[in-house]
């Protein structure tokens, strides 16, 4: 029993980022149940969850580059591109429908697999080789859907943006107001697609090898590539899963607004937003530090925030300067540890 | 043999490739216009004249943040710095508008270099926050409309007037130019910038203090944005949301399209002005070609992967 707890007390002060977000989530979550009108109650949950779906994926797709000591500046690209994509694909009979979302995933993954070619094989820097492969899948994305709009099949939207009761209803999989159902019939199905997503795929490619090789590169690239780890792969790998990520955010948003938007601006917030999630999430730019889920952590609490300017009703205009001073006093506060670092050159990477 | 390779040391390299490639894109425009129209105003001192009058504005926002990637860091703050100087300088207003916009860009250099240099926060998530901090509050000093208040005469005349048939704004990027120019080779600034962004520690332990240098950068970089979007802010009469975001993708791949090492320490000021003018003619004969938003992008995209393929690739790693 000491043991466990002497392992619990290691954990949490070696992901001290991610429990102190994930602590400040829980709480303002809380917070923001009991000063909501119809706090706590699933449609709330539902409605929050719905919002955040998108920005989660694409700050995940994020947190795999950054792991690398890299950064990612295609990821609001590349999920525009699925999103595109899913506009036109995503309807029709259910064996198309189902083709459609193939598709539209594997689109991001291999986008995301050349992003991953020309940072492994080109050897141009990630934020760069990224910043143009984004303009690519923009204008990809431009080509698909000049015009916003899109056609995705209305039953798919409502069943995937409610709770698991209409997601049974809908498609009819069995009696949905069963006795057994009704203890989780309740739950939101974006949060179990977050959660089912995130964690089915996070946690065991962290695991494997090259999942350890892309944190061993963001430590050190050199040490890494000395103990004969399998550096190209496990770049390639983070890449891809990023494209993949992305293309699960496009997708979504596609379902939940049944249509598909190639705007470039939306992109870009999205990208910019994505590093803010990371960063709040526990994960250190300079590679090595951090994890998915601390990611998820990070773009949940951003949502957050901006559902409470709707309940405080305080003037929207004023959202992106909240936002941003609580970015800058949250980065600020952690790197006040290095004011009392007694040996400067420890502050040079 | 010996001599040319001493002739074109590998800084140079990535400059007389863009140069080529600049040849290479008029060239391309030329052969359009002469199937389609039969004329070849490309290769006019007119249109180029107004090409260089209508890249002054990246140019001189590329200088800026060209000097915060040579210390290996970036500043993602210059779209809303621009917006912010525009903004301020047209509701000030009389003479004080440009003063006043140039301050605006001094104060946002010093909080970013305080925030990177002496807080130590990677410059890429602190000038994001301070970037949307800035926008935050433009948009509640509008409202979110653009303000009604309008550019001053001098601003209008700084830059899109002419001084002996050259345009002001050029006049101004060339200042600019020769100023960042003068820092980057003759100055102990200069000289400390590349040694920080080299490595820092080394940097530190010869005795050179890197924090003031990186708080000096960044400072010349919101001044420059500041300076650029206050001149954008006449070209185009006034001041309007969103005015400075299609310029800092642009001028990141300018400043690297140049030869400079976007992880910092190397990298040559003709560089960057090779690369602005290359960026700015890519996009003029896209334009010129009537391609569709899409087909830019793709072509964008494409050129700068190539181009980094050609002269920007980084070491393998071998021990």
């Amino acid at each position: 029993m000491p043991e466990l707890k002497k392992n619990m007390r290691l954990l949490i002060s070696q992901n001290i980022g991610f429990t102190a977000a994930t602590i400040i989530l829980v709480v303002l979550w809380l917070l923001y149940n009991f000063l909501h009108p119809r706090g706590f109650s699933s449609a709330v949950l539902i409605q929050n969850t719905n919002e955040s779906v998108a920005i989660v994926f694409v700050a995940i797709a994020q947190t795999l580059p950054v792991l690398l000591g890299g950064l990612d500046l295609s990821v609001g690209a590349v999920m525009t591109l699925a999103n595109c994509v899913a506009s036109v694909l995503v309807s029709g009979t259910p064996f198309q429908i189902i083709l459609g979302m193939m598709i539209t995933l594997l689109t991001g993954t291999a986008f995301g697999l050349l992003n991953g070619l020309v940072v492994v094989y080109g050897r141009i820097q990630p934020i760069i080789a990224t910043l143009a492969t984004g303009s690519i899948a923009i204008g990809l994305a431009l080509f698909i859907r000049p015009q916003p709009g899109g056609d995705v099949d209305g039953d798919l939207g409502w069943a995937l943006t409610n709770d698991l009761y209409e997601l049974v209803a809908t498609y009819g999989w069995w009696d949905a107001d069963a006795g057994w159902f009704a203890p989780i019939s309740w739950f939101p199905v974006p949060l179990l697609i977050i959660l089912v997503i995130s964690f089915g795929i996070w946690i065991p490619f962290k695991r494997t090898i090259t999942g350890r090789t892309v944190y061993a590169i963001g430590s050190s690239e050199s040490a890494a590539f000395m103990s004969g780890l399998p550096i190209d792969r496990a770049k390639l790998a983070a890449f891809t899963l990023a494209g993949f990520f992305a293309a699960c955010g496009g997708l979504y948003l596609a379902i939940q607004t049944s249509s598909g938007n190639a705007d470039i601006s939306q992109a870009g917030s999205y990208t910019l937003n994505s590093i803010a999630a990371v960063v709040l999430g526990g994960t250190s730019l300079l590679g090595g530090i951090g994890g998915a889920i601390g990611s998820l952590v990070g773009a949940l609490l951003l949502r957050l925030l901006a559902f409470y300017f709707r309940i405080l009703s305080i003037d929207p205009l004023l959202q992106p300067l909240i936002e941003g001073v609580v970015l800058l006093v949250a980065v600020s506060l952690g790197a006040l540890r290095t004011l009392q670092t007694k040996n400067r050159l420890r502050l040079f990477r | 043999m010996n001599n040319i390779t001493t002739l074109f040391s590998s800084e140079d390299k990535p400059i007389l490739i863009a140069s080529g490639f600049i040849v290479v894109i008029l060239l391309i425009g030329t052969a359009y216009t002469l199937a389609t129209q039969g004329t070849m105003p490309l290769l006019t001192a007119n249109y180029l004249m107004l090409q260089l009058q209508s890249g002054a504005f990246l140019g001189i926002a590329a200088a800026g943040i060209m000097v915060v990637i040579l210390l290996g860091h970036i500043d993602l703050s210059i779209p809303w710095t621009m917006t912010a100087a525009a903004m301020m300088a047209t509701t000030v207003g009389s003479e004080l508008a440009i003063p006043t916009g140039i301050a605006v860009g001094l104060a946002v250099g010093v909080i970013n270099g305080l925030g990177v240099g002496y807080l130590r926060v990677p410059s890429m998530i602190f000038t994001l926050g301070l970037d949307s901090a800035m926008r935050g509050l433009m948009v509640a000093h509008t409202g979110g409309y653009a303000p009604a208040d309008q550019a001053t005469p001098l601003m209008r005349y700084l830059a899109s007037g002419d001084f002996l048939g050259i345009p002001m704004s050029l006049c101004v990027w060339t200042a600019v130019s020769v100023i960042i120019f003068l820092i980057l080779r003759k100055t102990t600034f200069g000289k400390s910038i590349y040694a920080t962004g080299n490595k820092e520690a080394a940097a530190y332990l010869s005795g050179i203090r890197t924090r003031r240098v990186i708080l000096g950068a960044f400072v010349v970089s919101g001044v420059c944005a500041a300076l650029a979007g206050v001149l954008l802010a006449g070209y185009s009469a006034k001041a309007y949301q969103g005015m400075g975001n299609p310029f800092l993708l642009p001028a990141i791949a300018a400043v690297v399209l140049g030869g400079t090492h976007i992880l910092g320490g190397k990298g040559r000021y003709v560089g960057t002005l090779v690369g602005v003018i290359l960026i700015v003619l890519l996009n003029s004969v896209l334009s010129i070609m009537q391609m569709p938003e899409a087909g830019r992008q793709i072509i964008y995209g494409t050129v700068i992967i190539c181009m980094l393929l050609v002269y920007g690739r980084g070491q393998k790693i071998s021990s």
